[in-house]
Order: C-alpha cells, then sequence, then structure tokens
C-alpha cells in the first residue's frame, strides 16, 4: 500500500477459487473442532467453541456436509493439476539432497510441487472415507439402516480418517502460513509475484508468460 | 438420573479419578433372573414403568406375546418370547426378561464421548447420567448387548438404571418387587452366585444338564445375571450372546489408539514449529523477482 508503482502479478486462485477455499478451511476448523471435542476427553473442552456437546453432536455432520461438497468443488477446480507426473516423482526424491531451490537437479516444478499432489491424494482419500463413515455413524438419520459391525467399524475409520485430515492441513497450514512466503496472497488477492512463481514454480511461470497471463496492478 | 454420589469408580469420558471415597462395605449388587422361574407374566415391566414413569407407545400385536417388539426410550425391560423346539421334539416357551446387564466392564461407558453422561458406582451399577447426554449414540455402538435406545423426542440415551435411585436408599428394584413367582431376586452379587448354584443344581436334577449360570466373563462379569436351563446356548434365550466382549473395533477405537492420536497431531504441530525454527522462512529473494523480470521482459519486451 502507498507505493502506486505498477506492479507486475501473476494471477493464481479466480474469485469463486478463493472463496470456496475459505468456506472449506472455516468449514474444516468447525468440523475439526466439534470432532476433535468427541475425539479424546482431553480435547472436550473444544466442543464448547462450537455451542457445547450437544451442539457439537448436532453440528458436526452438517459442517462435515459443507465441507465435503466444498472440498468436491475445490478437486473440480484443480484435480487436473494434480496428476502426479514424472518430474513430480523426481522432485519428490532429489528434494531432502537439494541444497537450495535452485539447485540443478531439482527439475522445474508446474503448478504444485510433487508435495502439494501427494496432499491433494491423501486429503481427496480421507474426505471420502470420512464421508462414507460419517454417514453410518450418523445417528439421527442413518445408523438404524447398518448392522452393529459397519457402525464399528465405520467409527474406527472415521477417526483414523479424522486424524490424517488434522495432521495433513497442520502441514498444509503451516507451509502457507508460514514456511512459503508470499503464498498466502495467492488465496487472499488471487495473486502472486512473479519472483514467487519464478522461484517456486518455474515450470508454471514460464507457461503463464507464453500465454501472456501476467497483468500489470496499482497495489 | 442426576444422583448426587461419592462412590462412583469409573466415569466417562474422564482421564482423572472419580469421587470414590465409600466404597461398597455391603458388597456389590446384582440381579439373579431365574428363566426357569418366570411365567411371562410381565409384572416386571408393568413395575418398571410404573416406578421410572415410562408410557410407551401403544403399539400392535405381531402376533407373538412379546409386547412392545422391542426395547425402546420408554420401555427400559422387556421380556423376550422364544418358542424353540428342544431335540426331542417338544416346545419350549423360553422367556427371557432382557435390559441392561450392568457389566463390569461397561462397553457403553468405554465408547462415551461425553463426560459423566455414563457412571459405573462402586455397587456394579451402570448409570446414564442423561443431562450429561449429548446424543451420539456411540454407547449403541459400544454396547456388546445391544440395550441403550435414543429417545426420539430428546435425543438422549436410556436404558435400565436397575433403580439406583431406590438401590441408593435400601430398596430392591421395582421389578423385583413387582415378580410373583421369585423369579427375580436382588442383593449382593456373592449372595446371588450362591443362589444361583442352588438353583441350577435343581435344575440339573430334574433333568437339565446343561444348567447354569449367565455371568459371562468376556465383559467382567454382569451386575444382571441369568439362571438358563440351556446355558450351553444362550442364543436360544432372544438371541442372549453366547461369548459377550466389548468388540475389537470399539477397543481399537476407544482404546490405546486415541492418545496416540492426539500425541500424533500435538507432534505434527511442533514438528513445523521446530522446522521453522531450524529452517526458518522460504522467502522470495530480489534475485528471484530480478530474474522473473528479466524472463518477463525477454517474453514482452
Amino acid at each position: 500500500m502507498g507505493d502506486t508503482a505498477q506492479r507486475t502479478v501473476i494471477a493464481r486462485y479466480n474469485e469463486r477459487e478463493r472463496i470456496n477455499h475459505w468456506i472449506l478451511a472455516i468449514a474444516f476448523v468447525l468440523a475439526a473442532l466439534s470432532g476433535l471435542a468427541l475425539f479424546h476427553p482431553s480435547l472436550y473442552w473444544m466442543s464448547s467453541l462450537v455451542g457445547g456437546g450437544t451442539w457439537s453432536r448436532i453440528l458436526h455432520p452438517f459442517i462435515g456436509l459443507v465441507m465435503t461438497v466444498s472440498f468436491a468443488l475445490l478437486v473440480l477446480a484443480v484435480g487436473k493439476h494434480n496428476r502426479m507426473e514424472e518430474r513430480d516423482w523426481k522432485w519428490l526424491r532429489e528434494m531432502p539432497k537439494a541444497t537450495s531451490h535452485d539447485d540443478p537437479r531439482l527439475p522445474e516444478v508446474g503448478r504444485y510441487n510433487g508435495g502439494q499432489k501427494i496432499l491433494f491424494k491423501v486429503l481427496l482419500a480421507s474426505m471420502a472415507l470420512l464421508l462414507l463413515s460419517g454417514i453410518v455413524i450418523w445417528r439421527s438419520y442413518f445408523s438404524a439402516y447398518f448392522p452393529i459391525g459397519v457402525i464399528r467399524l465405520a467409527a474406527v475409520v472415521h477417526a483414523l480418517a479424522g486424524f490424517v485430515l488434522v495432521c495433513s492441513i497442520i502441514g498444509h497450514a503451516y507451509a502457507a502460513l508460514f514456511w512459503v512466503t508470499g503464498s498466502m496472497g495467492a488465496m487472499t488477492r488471487g495473486f502472486v509475484t512473479p519472483g514467487w512463481a519464478w522461484r517456486h514454480h518455474r515450470a508454471w511461470f514460464r507457461e503463464n508468460i507464453r500465454a501472456a497471463n501476467p497483468r500489470t496492478r496499482a497495489d | 438420573m442426576a444422583l448426587q454420589s461419592l462412590d462412583i469408580v469409573r466415569r466417562s469420558a474422564t482421564t482423572t479419578p472419580s469421587p470414590g471415597v465409600r466404597g461398597p462395605a455391603t458388597g456389590e449388587v446384582a440381579k439373579l433372573i431365574d428363566v426357569s422361574k418366570c411365567i411371562g407374566c410381565k409384572a416386571c415391566q408393568a413395575a418398571c414403568m410404573e416406578w421410572n414413569d415410562l408410557r410407551d407407545e401403544i403399539g400392535t400385536c405381531d402376533g407373538t406375546y412379546q409386547n412392545p417388539p422391542d426395547l425402546s426410550a420408554q420401555s427400559w425391560t422387556l421380556m423376550r418370547f422364544t418358542e424353540y423346539e428342544n431335540p426331542k421334539g417338544d416346545l419350549e416357551w423360553l422367556i427371557r426378561k432382557d435390559g441392561c446387564m450392568h457389566c463390569a466392564d461397561p462397553g457403553c461407558l468405554k465408547a462415551c464421548p461425553a463426560p459423566g453422561a455414563i457412571v459405573q458406582y462402586a455397587n456394579g451399577i451402570v448409570d446414564f447420567h442423561e443431562e450429561n447426554c449429548i446424543g451420539c449414540g456411540y454407547c449403541i455402538t459400544g454396547c456388546p448387548f445391544d440395550v441403550p435406545r435414543i429417545s426420539k423426542k430428546d435425543k438422549k440415551a436410556y436404558k435400565c438404571t436397575l433403580c439406583s435411585d431406590r438401590v441408593a436408599v435400601g430398596l430392591e428394584p421395582a421389578c423385583i418387587k413387582a415378580c410373583p413367582t421369585g423369579a427375580l431376586v436382588f442383593g449382593t452379587k456373592e449372595d446371588m452366585q450362591h443362589h444361583a448354584e442352588g438353583r441350577v443344581q435343581d435344575l440339573q436334577s430334574r433333568g437339565f444338564d446343561q444348567a447354569g449360570l449367565y455371568d459371562p466373563a468376556g465383559v467382567g462379569g454382569t451386575h444382571v445375571m441369568y439362571v438358563l436351563p440351556h446355558a450351553d446356548q444362550p442364543q436360544l434365550y432372544g438371541g442372549l450372546p453366547a461369548e459377550p466382549r466389548i468388540s475389537a473395533m470399539v477397543g481399537a477405537w476407544k482404546g490405546f489408539t486415541k492418545p496416540l492420536a492426539v500425541a500424533g497431531i500435538a507432534l505434527t504441530a511442533l514438528a513445523a514449529l521446530f522446522h521453522y525454527l531450524r529452517v526458518g522462512p522460504n522467502e522470495t529473494t530480489e534475485e528471484d523477482e530480478a530474474a522473473a523480470a528479466r524472463e518477463l521482459e525477454k517474453n514482452h519486451g
């Protein structure tokens, strides 16, 4: 702000994608709080953040549905960019050995790197498991249609998938908020700087400038 | 039932000791149901309704004497009627009073996520404190006997209390008081086991070789026990499980995995923090911007 110089920026997420992402994020936080409250007694206090234990029980499945639908929209938007390619596997293999982001052994990264793509697949799997098992243990509406053995299995699957999802999102949030600086702008204003794109997603940066996507913005 | 009590040995979703200074000086209690003496009069069902102020919906006759057809939030005990043709070709009319077994190792309490919604008193009674119940139904998932029921009216879980309110003031449960044949007796668990021994011997002397006491060890024993003429086949009696135990799934769901998972989540967050402290942020530098600008220039300049 204040600096009125014209700056080139690169568009990463459009309005629709950003709004959906934040609906997803809010739904995740509320579902995680109300879910973790029932996950272990030491976390029961979290239920008060959604109005108490009974409100946790009532709201959690509906919030979960919002999260699932929102995630499905996200899959439609970015799923096609998250297919693993040869260079992603190579990037994952070489990454631990790399001395800097500019290490010549590292292949250039497209719109998403190998780590992000793995995260995407883990999220997809855990969301699918949470949805299916969640329906089975949704006592108010659905549990009566399932035999007790299936309900017990679903309870275990739900807890396990929830654990994987929470851990994955901690990693995702850490990378975006603290680790890779300049990432947040992509999900708030929708733009990244050319330097950010060049540093972290060079192949995507080059596709972009060939397609003449960069815009000039006055911040 | 909310009951001020200092003799709770276990409390759901609670990891610290429960108020337990008062012990059961007179021993744990038990209800003994002698199936061989039961005439199926349902006085126990009526007494349970009366004492607990429960009135189930008037249903329809399903062609058997069993009425209502199943346990419900308004029917905490139920006579289950089974017509069994024994190997000799004779009809045996098996009648079993169903309801909470008050397990020493209660699956409902293990599964319950709401602190204090399920308690186990020192006398062995497992009680639901509905004011703490959140209505999730995990108790149903945990119960090896399919006993708890969620009320449609208030979405809370209900089951037999073993008349904990009556027992607390030295009375026997309402069903015991109403039984006209002595099929139901109540006392200390030890006395009831002793009483059962005599009943089992009597039955065996009268041709029921397999008569025995049903006090399943898989759930640590129960505080509602049966004398069964066919103790080798408890399933005959309206599906009474032969070897009830807390399901391995429920054990995995509510056992050691939970504290491990909580530790796992905490460690993931700590790992992120330590990563930041060690490696720091991955910042876009001036050189990155300059290199990007050069490429942009080349393309559009």
